[in-house]
This record gives structure tokens, sequence and C-alpha cells, in this order.
């Protein structure tokens, strides 16, 4: 199976983000990048993949800082290439990221056609639209979101896929390869690689890369301010020990008849 | 002068059956040990043969002295006696066969000697003692950890054999030659009883030989085999002590992680020969006690058995295409002889080691096999959790580096940037003193006092990152690795004189882990490093620290594992709570034989096993709350305190007992009016 | 005429989410603020019945076919498309749920639209349209404009269901649209193994999250469950882990519940879990962090360890009853 898998970094939150002197950005003194939670997923499923049809994974990803570490990071987990956009602006919407990213594709060599093309199915920096499925537009393939288990079948070029709904309840697709899939979570946690491990792939490892072949659309949603959110509440705090604590919650559930 | 190998039987000289008899025990003996030199080789290479003095003193003091087998003092005595009439018995038996060989040899027999007949004689009756003594405890009061095995029995008795065929025949020899000599006192009892039992001198002489022969050949199918048994040990054993691991903490140099026979090193896998599975590792045991499945002793035998077992004899090293088959039939030993459960339940406490008289290295091992498990992503799902938020953030709490000095935000005073301004201490303060919101207070309380009392110290603030110490106890050397070096970057940029911390886990990676510890004894590249109990000893022996209001507490305190057993500091924490006026109350298990919280080697992160009926940490704070009129149990470790507060919930002491940390006496001590919370909560609870 | 504002409903067997109130709750201020009228986007096979409660909108444009009976990019992107480059409405706001995920992230492509993510509230200044957006996990609020007519996705409990639903089936424009079938072919639910439990009907809700530490502490909130007449129920990764089942689980992939009380123990509040019970009546928050979400949406916060207080919780519980 040939499967291409693409990877973004997105701020860090475990980090304070802070709104920058311009009123409407990340401030980028502290802030730090890490791979988007459902991309480590979609890596995760596509090496699941791989693992039981053989074949390839190439992970791809737009320049960005720390993006090396993770592609090495890629790689030492078992992916096979790894590629990175170059020549890219910094700060991309989604929306842009996605039209970069179905421009350069074609010219990757050997990257398409893939089987499947997995990535994460939402990132906290969504602002204007979502990978996966405007990539599917503009590469005119099937697409199916919240994934969470791929039964691939890749002589009869199609896959039994899981797609989670509401209350708990998933559902299963029939979906033609080649596809796209925004994966919510991969069948077994993200595998962990020893820092040994990801150290001597940087030594022996090649990143490719290849020029961005069209510059980013401009976006059609502005920022206009960026805060912090005022709390529409907060919660009255309970002071004292556990002991304290629970006599205070008791009173208040006898109040209103919980008891 | 009587003279075995002269004489006729059957017709046959006796040199030559002895020559016969030799030669066959030797070829067997040799042929084993050959075989288990070879398997050795299949392992991987490592060095023992530096400083050769201290070695030789290590000798010295434990295999001529047997000093560990002394814990247990009774035992400890019967078998240094055992053990010298052996080193007396073999060299006489040397002695006896060359004699015997080659009988024209102008020398008389070992016995004949009076400075060898003198002492096998005393030694006889004093390990036919020692082995009755053995007997008894083995096999009628059975400590745990000790086993009736078939080996053990046919040990046992051959040694008792020995013993009495030795006497048997002074006393023969006495009643035959009529000679009653000042250095045979066995003989001369044992002669005159045999006379008085009416035995001619033709007969006593007939006993004589049947004894002696009897002797030599047990000696000889002894010899034969001692390698094929547990009693390898023997061999093995003093090479087992000479090839110590002299260095503190005793991590295994850096490899990819062992899951079969080749992955180990060759010294890791003598640890198997030399073990003689006395059980006194898993006596000491806190996860064995606890329930889990660990058993250091079980798994040295399991390393044995995979040493010795079909697969591992069959190809010689060198063969090609045997090569293959033997790595077909080399069944990994991880994940089917030993468990992934017993392999985690490792507290690396080094209570183990610390007990076994051979220095075996059973954490080794473990941390080896935990190497194989990581490279594997095969640990608890918190586990990898932890080890990416230590790779990532530097913590293991998940938290951003930059707060990491959240802790200095309303002190009153500022805590100097080490990075900023030269300071005389660096304090490193370590993941759980600065992000764990109950260890937050003593760590402020602490920086109280060092501010009351004046010293000059400062931190790293967020350059600060975790030392790596369980990082690399859970078996990812490569994060340590990284680790180290980040944090010796920071430290490098920052001027000081001297380096303290409040956590034993960090100070054993400072001191003896980082830069130019192994080999130097301990030190950051000839900084001192210190543990704050430390640091206060000397501040108060040099007056700098004024003890205001003397306690009167009843207090008991608990050794850190990384303090105590790794680094031998345990009379600076109690000279400090004495000073402090306090009455120190020990508990059955102190110093080296503290009993770990539970909380090292990663444990801290990860869920009990089902078999778990009782966590070590409760196990500790019972035995605390059972010490009379003690109600506080004193700690110096971050990590303690949390494992006991929470041990004493859940073993419902609350109102017995209260943990506090050393420091928080000292703030009283030096008359400190800010009182942290956990004191409190603490005052509230003995209420 | 004004150009309309679309509320997209969404249909999930058989019936009518609430997130479709939301929306048009939503859509309702927006269109007054504009003097439009607003409309309900209603797809599916055989859903005409299902416009009761609709009342709020001015009108129902109506699509049925049995390859729109799920909400399939593909079908539901070309009846919309065709629909839109009639109707040309003003602004299209959209349910950013599990089920109308993949209709969601295609249409601006399919309609050539921008697109204006995690909002919570969209109005009208100067006649241009402006959306108040939660990004990066809740941490940062901003204001964005998109470049003309424009689909908001709308936050879940943007507003409350109820304000949007009025119980009058409104005029239904239907038209007739067959899409073309599906490649991405539906074959079957899953449900989740039945518990003896559905927690959406509990009136008291003891939900635990990571803060509990492990499986065995879950115990606790049993305990305290029992003595309240209620069940317990999970974040995300509790069940991830293991330690509670599918059928436990509240939140974006799992129910959404509005029970008497719910107690939110060693639970962060991040907004996948949020959305699902920021609308009980009462909330308490335990967590040890200060700062952790769940005390914006919980009406009483404790910052202590969760074990501590459930325990201590269910003993003051029990001494209060007698």
């Amino acid at each position: 199976m040939k499967i291409l898998i693409i990877l973004r970094m997105v701020p860090d939150v475990i980090e304070e983000l802070e709104v920058a002197s311009d009123g409407k950005s990340l401030d980028s003194e502290f802030l730090r990048l890490i791979i988007n939670e459902s991309d480590n997923h979609a890596l995760e499923q596509a090496l699941i993949l791989k693992e039981r049809h053989g074949g390839t994974v190439t992970a791809l990803a737009l320049e960005a800082p720390e993006i090396d570490e993770v592609l090495f990071t890629a790689v030492a987990k078992g992916v096979d290439r790894a590629v990175k956009i170059t020549g890219v602006e910094k700060g991309l919407t989604t929306r842009s990221v996605a039209s970069v990213l179905a421009h350069v594709l074609p010219s990757v060599p050997n990257a398409l056609p893939a089987d499947l093309i997995l990535t994460g199915c939402q990132a906290i920096d969504d602002l204007d639209g979502q990978v996966a499925p405007l990539l599917t537009q503009a590469l005119k393939l099937p697409y199916l979101g919240l994934v969470t288990k791929v039964d691939a079948n890749p002589s009869a070029a199609r896959a039994s896929v899981v797609r989670e709904f509401a209350s708990g309840v998933r559902g299963e697709f029939d979906v033609p390869m080649p596809a796209v899939l925004g994966i919510q979570a991969a069948e077994k946690p993200p595998r962990y690689v020893p820092v040994a491990k990801v150290r001597a792939v940087m030594k022996s490892a090649q990143i490719e890369t290849v020029a961005a072949s069209t510059a980013a659309q401009a976006p059609n949603v502005t920022i206009l301010e960026m805060k912090k959110p005022e709390a529409a509440g907060r919660a009255a705090m309970i002071e004292g020990s556990p002991q304290e604590a629970a006599a205070k919650i008791c009173d208040i559930l006898a109040e209103r008849g919980l008891l | 002068m009587l003279n075995p190998t002269t004489l006729d039987y059957l017709g046959i000289p006796g040199w030559i059956v002895l020559w016969v008899a030799a030669a066959a025990a030797i070829f067997l003996f040799v042929k084993r040990v050959a075989h288990l030199a070879g398997i050795l080789k299949r392992a991987r290479p490592e060095k023992r043969w530096d400083q050769i003095p201290r070695r030789l003193a290590l000798f010295v003091s434990d295999v001529l002295f047997q000093r560990r087998l002394f814990q247990e003092r009774a035992f400890g005595a019967a078998h240094f006696l055992i053990f010298w009439c052996f080193v007396f018995y073999a060299t006489g038996f040397l002695w006896n066969l060359i004699k015997g060989l080659i009988p024209a040899l102008p020398i008389p027999y070992a016995d004949g000697v009076p400075w060898m007949a003198l002492p096998m004689e005393i030694l006889t009756v004093l390990a036919l003692a020692g082995i009755l003594f053995s007997a008894i405890r083995r096999y009628i009061f059975t400590p745990s950890g000790l086993e009736k095995t078939r080996d053990a029995t046919i040990v046992l008795s051959l040694i008792s054999t020995l013993l009495v065929t030795f006497a048997l025949g002074e006393g023969f020899k006495v009643a035959a030659e009529g000679h009653f000599a000042w250095y045979t006192p066995l003989g001369n009892v044992l002669g005159r009883t045999l006379v008085g039992m009416g035995t001619t001198p033709a007969r006593a002489e007939t006993g004589f030989l049947w004894m002696w022969w009897a002797h030599m050949m047990t000696v000889l199918g002894f010899l034969a085999y001692l390698p094929y048994s547990k009693h390898a040990h023997l061999l093995a054993s003093p090479f087992g002590v000479f090839l110590a691991d002299l260095r503190a903490g005793k991590m295994p140099n850096a490899s990819e992680g062992a899951s079969k026979l080749e992955d180990f090193t060759w010294r890791q896998l003598f640890s198997a020969l030399a073990c003689a599975e006395c059980g006194r590792c898993e006596r000491v045991c806190p996860a064995y006690a606890s329930g889990f499945s660990l058993s250091p002793k079980t798994l040295v035998h399991k390393v044995k058995e995979m040493v010795l077992s079909p697969s591992a004899a069959q190809s010689p090293a060198g063969s090609a295409v045997a090569k293959t088959e033997v790595e077909a039939q080399t069944k990994p030993f991880v994940g089917e002889a030993v468990t992934p459960e017993e392999i985690w339940a490792c507290t690396t406490c080094m209570a183990c080691m610390e007990r076994c008289p051979v220095f075996n290295e059973h954490i080794p091992l473990i941390v080896e096999m935990r190497r194989y498990l990581v490279s594997q992503g095969e640990m608890d799902a918190a586990v990898q959790e932890t080890l990416m938020n230590l790779t990532r953030y530097g913590n293991s709490f998940g938290k951003s580096a930059r707060a990491r000095a959240k802790w200095t935000e309303g002190l009153g005073f500022k805590v100097k940037d080490a990075r900023k301004e030269p300071v005389e201490y660096l304090w490193f303060v370590g993941d759980y003193a600065s992000f764990d919101p109950r260890v937050q207070e003593i760590t402020r309380t602490a920086a109280r006092v060092f501010n009351e009392v004046g010293l000059d110290f400062g931190i790293l603030y967020d350059a600060e990152q975790n030392t790596g110490n369980d990082a690399r106890r859970i078996g990812e050397e490569g994060l340590f690795d990284v680790l180290k070096e980040k944090n010796l970057q920071a430290i490098g940029k920052a001027q000081f004189k001297k380096v303290f911390t409040t956590d034993p886990h960090t100070y054993q990676a400072l001191k003896h882990e980082y830069a130019g510890g192994d080999e130097n004894g301990g030190g950051l590249n000839g900084t001192p490093v210190l543990h704050y109990t430390e640091v206060l000893d000397e501040l108060m022996e040099r007056g700098a620290l004024s003890v205001k209001e003397k306690t009167s507490a009843r207090i008991t305190y608990h050794d850190p594992c990384y303090l105590g057993r790794y680094n031998q500091v345990y009379d600076a924490p109690r000279r400090v709570l004495r000073r402090l006026g306090a009455e120190v109350v020990e508990m059955p298990r102190n110093r080296g034989n503290a009993y770990c919280c539970g909380a090292g080697g990663g444990r801290i992160w990860m869920e009990d096993a089902p078999g778990v009926h009782e966590r070590p940490a409760e196990s500790r704070v019972k035995e605390a709350a059972g010490l009379p009129g003690v109600d506080t149990l004193v700690v110096a470790c971050p990590k303690d305190l949390v494992m006991f507060q929470d041990a004493i919930k859940t073993a419902g002491l609350e109102g017995n007992l209260v943990v506090r940390d050393m420091i928080e006496l000292v703030g009283e001590a030096v008359g400190l009016t800010q009182r942290s919370e956990s004191y409190e909560r603490a005052e509230e609870q003995k209420q | 005429m004004a150009q309309s504002i679309w509320v997209l409903a969404e249909q999930w067997r058989g019936k009518i989410s609430d997130a479709t109130y939301e929306g048009l709750a939503l859509g309702r201020e927006l269109a007054d603020a504009l003097g439009a009228p607003v409309q309900v986007v209603l797809l599916g096979d055989n859903v005409k019945g299902l416009t009761g409660s609709l009342g709020a909108a001015d009108s129902v444009l109506l699509v049925q076919h049995a390859s729109l009976a799920h909400a399939s990019p593909e079908t539901y992107g070309e009846v919309l498309t065709q629909l839109a480059k009639e109707k040309e409405p003003r602004a299209i706001l959209v349910p950013m749920t599990n089920v109308s995920w993949d209709v969601v992230g295609s249409l601006p492509a399919q309609l050539h639209m921008p697109f204006v993510n995690f909002c919570e509230n969209v109005e009208a200044a100067d006649g241009k349209l402006r959306a108040k957006c939660l990004l990066y996990g809740g941490k940062m609020q901003a204001s964005m404009a998109p470049d003309g007519a424009a689909i908001f996705g709308i936050l879940p409990g943007a507003r409350p269901a109820d304000k949007g639903r009025i119980e009058k089936a409104p005029p239904v424009e239907e038209v007739a649209i067959a899409p073309a079938e599906p490649k991405v072919r539906f074959k079957s639910y899953i449900e989740p193994d039945a518990g003896e439990i559905d927690i959406t009907q509990m009136s008291v809700l003891i939900s635990v999250g990571r803060g509990m530490q492990n499986q065995e502490n879950i115990e606790l909130a049993e305990d305290l469950a029992k003595e309240l007449g209620g069940a317990v129920s999970g974040s995300r990764p509790v069940i991830d882990q293991g330690w509670l089942p599918l059928s436990r689980q509240v939140g974006k992939s799992g129910a959404t519940v509005k029970p008497k009380l719910y107690l939110a123990a060693g639970i962060s509040g991040a907004p996948e879990h949020v959305e699902g019970m920021k609308n009980a009546d009462l909330i308490i928050g335990i967590n040890t962090d200060a700062q952790a979400p769940i005390f914006n949406v919980a009406h009483y916060g404790v910052v202590e360890d969760a074990t501590d207080v459930l325990e201590a919780l269910t003993q003051a519980v029990r001494a209060k009853k007698g």
C-alpha cells in the first residue's frame, strides 16, 4: 500500500498563549509548536496499515519551526520518506495550507497517486477551514472524517472505514481508494519511539525538500482582534480541606434538594 | 607412614587408580567450565579489570572475611566456618592429590603437617556444627527465599561426607599408627575411641584407606559435579566479588537493551552463575513483599536457566550456519521466561544488591530488559506520557518549563538567578519540589530557611530540567542523555562553588552520573554535590545555623534509597535532627536496610499489578506508626513525602502518624513564623 | 429581496438535533439584525415531518432524496451548491458536530465561500458580518470578518437550544434535486454496548477524568453516585484508557447530558468535553489545577485532589442522610 500522511504543527497550549502587540495574532516569543494531535494519530494509523499490508508511508509537512524533529521522529517510528515543503510564508491559515498542499502534491516525486492520504480531522488553529476536506475537494478524491478504524483491501481498492457519530455511536462506511481520510483516533494509541532512535535517524536519514509551487492565496477571512477570553462565568470557589469542602458541597446539595 | 597410592587395589597400583579418577573428574570439570565460558563469550563485552587494588580489598573483605554474610549473624558465622574449612580442605586436597599421583615426591601428606592438620581438624568440628545448623535452618525453619531443592540436599550431603570421612580418617590413622600428635586433637579423640572399641591396627589401617579413598573420590566427584550444580557458585562467587561494579548507581553502560542471551553482558550473565540462591535479595525486595510477581532471586534463577538451557548449548561461536539455527532457537527471554510485569515492578531501591553476598547485579539485568521494552514501546500509557513530557517539557508533570520557578512567587524575597549572577550554592530543585503542589510548600519553607540563615544560593529557573535519573532507570537511556546535555549546558553558564539539591534522585544523577562522576567518586566535574541535609549539617557544624527553639519531638527518620543505600549518607540527617533536639527513634528497617517507599524506578508513574496487597509505602508507614510514642515520620525526599502522605490515608493511619520533611522542623527551630500549609493540616489531623 | 440567512439543519436517526435549534436561535438574531429572512435548509430522506419545531425560521428549504439520508459531503455538497447558486444566501450557519462534520468541512470549497470556524457568536456591524470565535482549544477569543457572504461553523452551546425551538411548522419550499450516489457509502451503525444505564437519563452524574489517576479510584465515584442515586460518567481519556465503557462518555463524540447535578472530578474541561455537559443545572468542578477551564463553566469549584474530595463527600453525604 502507498500511504501519504500530512503533518501540521499547531501552537502548544501547555505554554501560556499571549497576544502579540498588533492585537490580532499570537505573540511568538514564548510560543512553541507541537504536532497536531490528530495528525499524530494519522501517523500511527498509517504505520498500522503498513504493518498489515506492507508498502510505504510518506510523511509530508510544510516548513515550520521544529518540523524537522517531527519528521525525523516519524521516520524513527517507521515512515519511509519525509518530505518538507519549503518556500512557504509563515503563519498561513488552514485554508491557505490546504491550497499550498493541493498545488504542490502532484509535483512531489512519487507521492501521488497514493492509496490513502491520511491526516488529522481537526486542529485547534483551524480558523478558516479543515485541511482534509479542502484537500479532497482540490484533488477530487472521496473523503471521510472522524475516522477511528480502517480496514483496507488494497487489491480491491476499497476500504471499510469506521467513523464516530455522537453518543458513542459509530458508523461503518465503504470507501473507494484512493481516498482522503480525516483521522480522529488511530486504532492504537500513538507508539513510543526511544529518543536514541530519533537521534540516530537524525544522523542517518534525510528529509527531502520540495519548493512550494504556488504562493499561498490571500486569506478570505480577516482577524480583526484577538484577546484572551473573558470567562462567561467563573465558578464560586469553595475553600478549605477536602473534608471542609465536602461539608459545604453537602449543604449546597441539600439546598437544591439533591440529597 | 601410610601411603595410600603406593598400594595395589584388585591388582592395580593406587596411583594409577587415582590418575584415572582425577583425569576423568578434571576432564568433566574443564569441559563444563569451558562450555559455560563459551556461553559467556557469546554475550556482550564489559570491562571489569580496572582499579585492581580496590578489587583486591573487596576480595579480602567480602570473600575472605565474608562480610555481607554476617548481616544475618548466626548463619554468617556458620558459613564463615564452612568456607574456611573448605579453603583448608581444598588446599589439603590439592596437596594430597599431587602427593597421591606422584608417590615418590619427598613431601608428606597434608595431614602430616601441623599447620595444615591442626586447622583442618578444628575447622572440621566447627564446620560440622555449621552444616548441622544450616541443615536445620533450611529444612526445619525454612526462611523465605530458601528452598529445599535436590541440589541443596546433594551438596549438604557431599560436604558432610567430606567432613566425616576426613574426621574418621584422622581417627583411623591415629589408631593405626599409634601416634597421638598435639596437632591432631580430633584424630586423637577418635583414635582412642576406636582403640577402646577394639579396633586393631590392621583394621584401623584398612579403615583409614577406606576413608582416604572415599574422601578423595568424593572431592573428585564434587569437582566434576560442581559446575553442573548450583554450587558452581563456589567457583564463580569469588570472581563475582572481584569483578563487582565499583561505581555508585551501577547503571549498565549504554546498550540497545536485552531480550535474549546475547544482548546481556558476560558480567550480567555471570551473576546467574555466582548466585547461590540464598534468597537474601528476595527477603528484602519491596516489590516482592507487596505482591508483585517480581522476585530478584527468581529473576536471576531464570537468567541461570537461560544460560544453561539446551538451545544456549548448541552452537559453538563462529559457525555461520549454526548461528542462524541458534538465533531461531534463542527465544526471546523477555516476554516468555520473564514477564513485563516482573520487569516493571522494580523500584531500583538496590536493597537486593546491597544484601547479595556475591555482588550480583539484579538492577542492571532489569534495566537492560527495560531498555528493550522501551524500544518496543511496551510500557504503561502513563509512563509513555511521562517520557514524552520529559522529552518535550523537561519535567514529568507536562507543565511548561516556564512554570518551573512559580513556587518562588510571594516568598518575600527574590531567589537569585544563578545564570545571571554568581552564587555560592547552586540549588538544583528538582521536578517534584518545583511542580507538585504538596511539595511546593516544602520548597518554599526551604527557601525561607536558607534565606534566614544567610545562605548565598541561586537556582537555574526555567533552564533546569529533570536530571533524568528516573528516565534512565525506566530504560530510556537516550532521554537521559538529552536531559543531561541540556542540564550541563545550563549549569555551564552558571557560576557557583557548590551544588545542592533537596531531591535524592537528582543528587545521585548529578553526583555520579553526570560529568566526571563515576571515575572520581562523585562530583560535578570536581564541584561538590551535596544533599540539603549535608548542607544543614555543615551549617550547624560551623555555627552558621543556630537553633532558637529546640523541639522535644520523638520522631523517626526514613532513609531515602538514593541518599542512603546509594550514597551512604546516613549520619548527616540524624545529626541535624539531634541538633534540633529531636529524639530520633530508629525503625527496625533503617540505614542500609531502609524499606523503599515504592516511587523509584519510574514506579511512581505506573499502575499497581493486580496481585499487590500492600504497597511498600503502606508497609513503611505502618512500621513507623508501630514505634511507641512516635507520631512523626521525617523524610528528606519529595517523593517520600508524597508517597507516605498517600499511604497514611490508604492505610487508615490518619491521626496516628504525620509525615514532615526535615526542613519543616528546621524552619520551626530557626524561628520562621510562616508555617507551611501541610504543617497546619498535619497539626489539625493530630487533634 | 434581502439575501437570507441559512441555518443548515442536522437530522440524525429521525430527529432534528439540538445543534439545529441552537443555530436557529443565533440565525434568528442575526437575521433580525440585518432585516433579512432566516431559512432552515433541511436535507434528508423522508424528513418532511420533522419541521414541527422549526417555527423560529421564516421558511424551510427542503430537499428529500434517498441518498440524502446521511450527511454525506458528496450528496449534500451537490444539493447545496445548486441551491446556493440559485438563492445566494448571505450567511450559512452550520453545526460543528460530529454528524455534520464532513459536510461542514467540504462546503466552503464546494460553494467557494469563506469559512469561519469555532463561532460562539455571529453578528452584524454596519451591515457587515462579524464572528466571535474561540480558538486554540478555547484559550483565545478572536473577532473575525469574512470577505462577503460566508459559512459559519457554530460551536455547540453557542445559544440555548430552547431559544431556537418554537412549536410551529414554518412554510416549506421543497426543491427536487436528485444527487448522484455518493462514492463513500454508508453501510451500518455500530451501537455502543448498551450499558444498563443511559447517562442522558440520569439526574445526577459523577463524572471522572484523568485526574482520578487510576482505574481503582473510579470506585470512589461509584460510591458517591450510589449515595446520590446517580451514575458514573467520564471524559474521553478515561474511556480511551478502558476505565469506563463507551456508553459512559460525555462530550463531542459521546453523549450530551443535562443532569440536575454534574460533578466533574479530575476533568480539565477541554471544549470537546464541556460541549457535552455545559447545560447541566448544577456543575461542580474538582481539579488540582486552579487554571483548569472546567472552572469557567462550573458553578462551584474546589481546588483539591479529586479522590480526596470524592471520598470526603461520600462520607459527608452518608452522615447527612443519617
